[in-house]
């Protein structure tokens, strides 16, 4: 359920309206599909129900209600889990390491530790590919896991670019 | 001492006022591949070339089986290199004028082996390597791949106990570099032969044992999984 861990990252910054939320989220992923309204209470409602965000404060202005949303400390541990975990490496929603990724910067975390944990799990599912292509000489076969490799390489690439990244930044904020 | 069979220790080395190694240290076990990555620039090639002998570090030591290479005299250090090591280098580094098989004898005759045995012992190597065609060929009339192997089988005639590849296949489609890799490390697996390769290609560095990352001139601490 990463778009609620995401929804939880912005919530650590403080209490938020589900408008922000939408809005930050938008923000921090400009590449992504912007959120829908209903996706966003979708998600506040269940993530309420589990514990994990409480109605801080209910108002009402001119316009219609205003629910403000705040982290408990379950909702706490179940970010920082989601953070340090790295992901298997696929299949699974493209869009999962970038925003794991984006949200450790946000919270100042140290993502480049997280990259390096991603990297070798990436890694070692490409070692067992890499050793099945090396056994098998058919071809339909090594087509299919080719598929896999090179999409695991993509990743690979993007996760080596990220950490460069995240080392350059922290150069010039030292 | 140590009991790895090739070792650097906090080796520091600069080219100008470039820092390229800044106190590196990796140690590789004997029969290990241990793939060495890390972003352009970082140090990876200068780490290989001092671990190969033939870069000589500012500060810190290379060991091999339990030497300090430096300690050794020349002569001696020349002999390792062209007995016990294996170097393959991106571009293959072929003599132009010789053919395969001719540049596969080379560091046979340079040690002065008898012509013939020479010539056989080549032309065996190609042969394991998939390169018997163009053992009449000049480096020129060569496609990558073939010009690779030949790099490889040139590597291994002497039958090192290390072989240092840099970027390997760096030059070849995915499907030639991985048989040409599968040549290298199969053979090197077979004979027991350690290698250290340097490569930016994910796919070299899963067919590895190990991985090692450079950055900056330092290895980075491998990560602890949780």
């Amino acid at each position: 359920m990463s778009i609620g861990h995401v929804l939880l990252g912005v919530l650590a910054a403080g209490p938020a309206h589900g408008y922000d939320l939408k809005r930050e989220h938008d923000s921090r992923f400009p590449s992504a599909k912007p959120l829908a309204y209903g996706q966003v209470y979708s998600t506040l409602s269940r993530l309420e129900r589990d514990g994990l965000v409480e109605v801080a404060e209910t108002s009402q202005d001119a316009g219609p209600e205003r629910t403000t949303f705040a982290l408990t400390s379950a909702g706490e541990t179940s970010l920082a889990a989601w953070l340090d975990e790295p992901e298997p490496a696929g299949p699974y929603a493209a869009d999962d390491l970038v925003r794991k990724t984006v949200t450790s910067l946000h919270l100042g975390a140290d993502a480049g530790d997280f990259l390096r944990r991603q990297r070798a799990v990436h890694l070692a599912r490409m070692r067992e590919l890499v050793a099945l292509q090396g056994k098998t000489a058919d071809t339909d076969e090594q087509i299919a896991v080719d598929h896999t490799i090179s999409h695991l390489d993509a990743d690979l690439r993007w996760l080596d670019t990220a950490a460069a990244r995240v080392a350059a930044r922290g150069k010039v904020l030292s | 001492m140590s009991a790895a069979i090739v070792e650097a220790q906090a080796v520091r080395k600069a080219f100008g006022r470039t820092e390229a190694l800044r106190g590196t240290s990796l140690a590789v076990d004997e029969g290990e591949v241990v793939a060495v990555t890390g972003p352009s620039g970082s140090g990876k090639s200068t780490l290989l070339l001092c671990m190969a002998g033939v870069l000589r570090p500012e500060a810190g030591e290379i060991w091999y089986d339990g030497r300090k290479f430096h300690d050794l005299s020349e002569g001696d250090r020349t002999r390792l290199r062209r007995r016990e090591f294996g170097l393959v280098l991106q571009f293959g580094q072929l003599v132009p004028e010789l053919t395969g098989a001719q540049n596969v004898a080379l560091p046979l005759l340079l040690e002065k082996h008898d012509r013939g045995a020479a010539n056989t012992l080549a032309h065996g190597w190609l042969e394991r390597l998939g390169a018997l065609g163009v053992a009449d060929a000049l480096p020129g009339e060569m496609s990558g791949g073939e010009a690779q192997r030949v790099a490889i089988a040139r590597a291994l005639v002497t039958g090192p106990r290390v072989i240092f590849a840099d970027e390997p296949t760096g030059a070849l489609d995915t499907v030639s570099g991985e048989r040409v890799l599968g040549a290298l490390l199969s053979t090197a697996r077979a004979t027991g032969a350690t290698v250290v390769l340097v490569t930016h290609d994910n796919r070299v560095a899963a067919s590895a044992d190990r991985e090692v990352v450079i950055r900056d001139g330092a290895v980075e601490p491998a990560p602890v999984p949780r």
